[in-house]
C-alpha cells in the first residue's frame, strides 16, 4: 500500500471520517428521536436530544387514524414482485448484452441510457389513459407493470457488468457437455451470479419502494396506496403533523436499511461492475 | 438438441472481442442456419426487456412528446389541436424562466462540486484497511437507501424555522443569535436544499471512486515512491490519471440524475419560496399541475434534449477509456 502515514495525517483523516458519520447519521437519529416523543414534547423548548418520555403514540396513530399498516403492505407487495421481475427480465437482455456481438447492441444501449434522462412527468398522462384502456389503474399489478419497465434498463447495464466478469469459458464448457445455452444460464451461471443478482434485486426493491410521482398518479383509492403516496398526503395539508411523519419516515426508512446494510458489499460491487463497464 | 448445432453453438459463442464474425465470411448453408438460430436466440432472449420498457416507457414518453406540440389544457380539453412550437415558445417567454434555469445551474453544480471532493476524500481515507471500516462504509450508504422525497421531508424538519435541530445548534455554538427561517428566504433555502442533496449524494461518489482506486496496481506506487514523490505529486500524477475515466463517468451520470431530480425539491420546499428554489424539473411538476401538459410537455422534450448532449460526452469517456486500458 501507500506510504506510511504520518500521526498528524492519522488525525486529519479520522477527524474527518467522524465528522462525516456524525453529519451521516444525525438526521436519522434525529427524526427518530422525534418521532419517538409525546406529540406535545415535539414543541417544545428547549429542545430534547433525547425524549425525557417515550412515546409509542405517533406510531399508534399512524396505525388507528391512518392506515399505515395497509400502505407498508401495498409496498412491500409491489417493490417484491417488480424488483423480482425485473431482476429475472433484465437477467436475460443483460447476458445476451455482455456474450453477443450484433448489430443493433449499441443502439439498445443508448435506449437503455435514454430511459434515464426523461424525466418521468412527460409519460404520466399517456400512461394514464393506457392504464385506464388497460383497466389497471388502481391497481397493484398496473404499478407493479409500470415498475418492471421502470427498472429494467438500469439493471440490465448493472447486470451486464456482472456476466462480462465472468469468463466465457464457463458456460462454453457446460454447452460443450451437452446443455443449451439456457440451461447453462441456469444452471451454471446463475449460481456464480448470485452476488449480483441479489444486489439487483435489493437496487430494483428500493426504487420502487421510493417511487412517488408514478404511484400517485396510478394509486387513487386510499387502499391501495403505497407508502410514498400516503406521505405525500401528509405534506400536502398546510400543517404538518411532525410527529406522525417522523414516525411514518422511520417506518419506511427502515426496511430499505436493513436491506442496504445488509447487501451493502455486493451492491458496491455491482454499482461499480455495471456503472463502470456501462 | 442436435450435434450441429452444439457444435454451431460453440463456434459463435465468444461473441465478445470479435465483432460481427460473420459478416465477410462465405455464407455456407451450416453458418447461415445458425446464423438465424443466433439471431432468434438473441431476440428471445430481448423480447421480454424490450416489450416492458417499449410499451411502458417508451409509449407513453412518446405519446406524451407530441403533446408538446399541441395544444392540451386540463382546462380546455375540447382544442387539442396542432400549435407548433407555442408551448416552446412559452417556457422561455415566462418571467420565471431565468430564475429556474439558473437555479438548475446553481443544483447541479453546487451539488456536484461538494459531493465528489468530500467522496474522493472519503474514499482515499477508505482505501487502508482500519477497525471497523465495514461498519464504517455500511453506516454511510444509509442516505443512499432513502428516497429523495422523504429526504426533503427529513431536512425539512431539520431546517424548521421553530423547532428545527439546525437552529438549535447553531445558537448553542454561538453562530446566531436568532433563529433563521432558512426555508422561507431564498438564500438560505437554495443552501438548506443543496446541504440535503450533498447528504445524500456524498456515498455514491465515494463508492464509484473507491472501486476505482482498488483498480490501481499497488507497484505504480512503490516506483513513485522509488523516485521520491510526495503525497501531492502522487495524487495528481498517479492515482488521478489512472482513475480519471471512472471520474469522469461518475460526473457524467450524476450530473444526468441530479438535472432530472425533483424530488428531493419537491418534499423540502416544493419550489418556494416564491419559485427561487424551483428547478427545471420541479417547474414542469408546477405546469403539469397547474393543467398545462402541452408546456410541461415542451419543457421534458428540452430536459431530454439537454441531456443528450451530456450523453455524448459520457460515449466519448467510455469510449476513450477502452483505448487506454485494454
Amino acid at each position: 500500500m501507500i506510504g506510511k502515514e504520518s500521526t498528524a495525517g492519522r488525525a486529519v483523516k479520522f477527524t474527518f471520517l467522524g465528522v462525516w458519520l456524525l453529519f451521516t447519521v444525525f438526521p436519522l437519529y434525529w427524526i427518530t428521536v422525534t418521532s419517538l416523543k409525546a406529540p406535545g414534547d415535539i414543541f417544545r423548548f428547549p429542545l430534547a436530544y433525547w425524549p425525557e418520555r417515550f412515546s409509542l403514540e405517533n406510531y399508534s396513530g399512524l396505525f388507528g387514524t391512518a392506515d399505515f399498516g395497509t400502505y407498508l403492505t401495498n409496498s412491500l407487495i409491489v417493490s417484491t414482485v417488480a424488483g423480482a421481475t425485473a431482476t429475472a427480465i433484465s437477467m436475460l437482455s443483460a447476458y445476451v448484452l455482455a456474450r453477443f456481438e450484433f448489430r443493433t447492441k449499441s443502439a439498445l444501449l443508448m435506449a437503455a441510457l435514454v430511459t434515464q434522462m426523461i424525466p418521468s412527468f412527460i409519460a404520466l398522462g399517456p400512461l394514464y389513459l393506457l392504464m385506464t384502456d388497460l383497466r389497471l389503474v388502481d391497481n397493484r399489478l398496473g404499478l407493479i407493470l409500470v415498475y418492471v419497465a421502470v427498472c429494467i434498463p438500469f439493471c440490465t447495464v448493472m447486470l451486464r457488468g456482472f456476466f462480462e466478469n465472468i469468463p466465457d469459458a464457463l458456460e462454453e464448457a457446460a454447452m460443450i457437455d451437452g446443455l443449451s445455452r439456457f440451461a447453462a444460464l441456469f444452471r451454471v451461471l446463475l449460481p456464480v451470479m448470485r452476488p449480483g443478482i441479489i444486489a439487483a434485486f435489493i437496487f430494483n426493491f428500493v426504487n420502487c419502494w421510493n417511487e412517488l410521482f408514478l404511484s400517485v398518479t396510478l394509486m387513487n383509492s386510499d387502499s391501495n396506496k403505497t407508502v410514498p403516496t400516503a406521505l405525500n398526503g401528509f405534506i400536502s395539508s398546510f400543517n404538518i403533523d411532525w410527529g406522525s411523519m417522523s414516525a411514518a419516515a422511520v417506518l419506511t426508512i427502515l426496511p430499505t436499511m436493513f436491506l442496504f446494510a445488509f447487501a451493502s458489499r455486493h451492491i458496491v460491487q455491482g454499482l461499480t461492475s455495471g456503472a463502470v463497464k456501462g | 438438441m442436435s450435434v450441429t448445432s452444439k457444435t454451431a453453438t460453440k463456434t459463435t459463442a465468444p461473441g465478445r472481442g470479435d465483432p460481427t464474425p460473420e459478416r465477410g465470411l462465405p455464407h455456407g448453408g451450416r453458418r447461415r442456419e445458425f446464423t438465424t438460430r443466433r439471431g432468434l436466440q438473441i431476440a428471445a432472449f430481448m423480447a421480454p426487456a424490450a416489450v416492458f420498457v417499449a410499451v411502458f416507457t417508451y409509449y407513453p414518453v412518446i405519446a406524451g412528446g407530441q403533446m408538446a406540440f399541441r395544444n392540451w389544457k386540463l382546462t380546455d380539453l375540447t382544442d387539442t389541436s396542432w400549435v407548433g412550437l407555442k408551448n416552446f415558445r412559452d417556457v422561455f417567454a415566462d418571467p420565471a424562466w431565468s430564475t429556474v434555469l439558473g437555479n438548475s445551474a446553481i443544483w447541479v453544480f453546487g451539488s456536484i462540486v461538494p459531493q465528489l471532493v468530500i467522496g474522493f476524500a472519503l474514499a482515499l481515507w477508505l482505501r487502508r484497511r482500519f477497525r471497523f471500516r465495514g461498519l464504517y462504509q455500511a453506516l454511510i450508504f444509509f442516505p443512499w437507501a432513502i428516497s429523495g422525497f422523504l429526504i426533503g421531508i427529513l431536512f425539512r424538519w431539520l431546517f424548521n424555522s421553530e423547532f428545527g435541530v439546525v437552529n438549535d445548534l447553531l445558537q448553542k455554538a454561538g453562530l446566531i443569535d436568532e433563529p433563521i427561517a432558512w426555508l422561507a428566504d431564498p438564500k438560505t433555502a437554495m443552501v438548506a436544499v443543496l446541504i440535503a442533496n450533498i447528504w445524500y449524494g456524498v456515498t455514491f461518489f465515494a463508492i464509484m471512486i473507491l472501486a476505482a482506486l482498488q483498480s490501481i496496481p499497488d507497484e505504480l506506487y512503490e516506483a513513485a515512491a522509488l523516485d521520491g514523490a510526495g503525497k501531492a505529486r502522487t495524487l495528481f500524477q498517479i492515482t488521478i490519471p489512472y482513475i480519471r475515466t471512472t471520474l469522469a463517468l461518475t460526473v457524467l451520470l450524476r450530473v444526468i440524475w441530479i438535472f432530472n431530480f425533483p424530488d428531493l425539491i419537491f418534499g423540502m420546499t416544493g419550489g418556494g419560496p416564491n419559485n427561487e428554489t424551483h428547478i427545471v424539473t420541479t417547474w414542469m411538476i408546477k405546469i403539469t399541475q397547474q393543467g398545462d401538459y402541452g408546456r410541461a410537455s415542451a419543457l421534458g422534450l428540452l430536459v431530454v434534449a439537454a441531456l443528450l448532449v451530456f450523453a455524448v460526452f459520457f460515449l466519448m469517456a467510455t469510449r476513450e477509456k477502452k483505448g487506454v486500458r485494454s
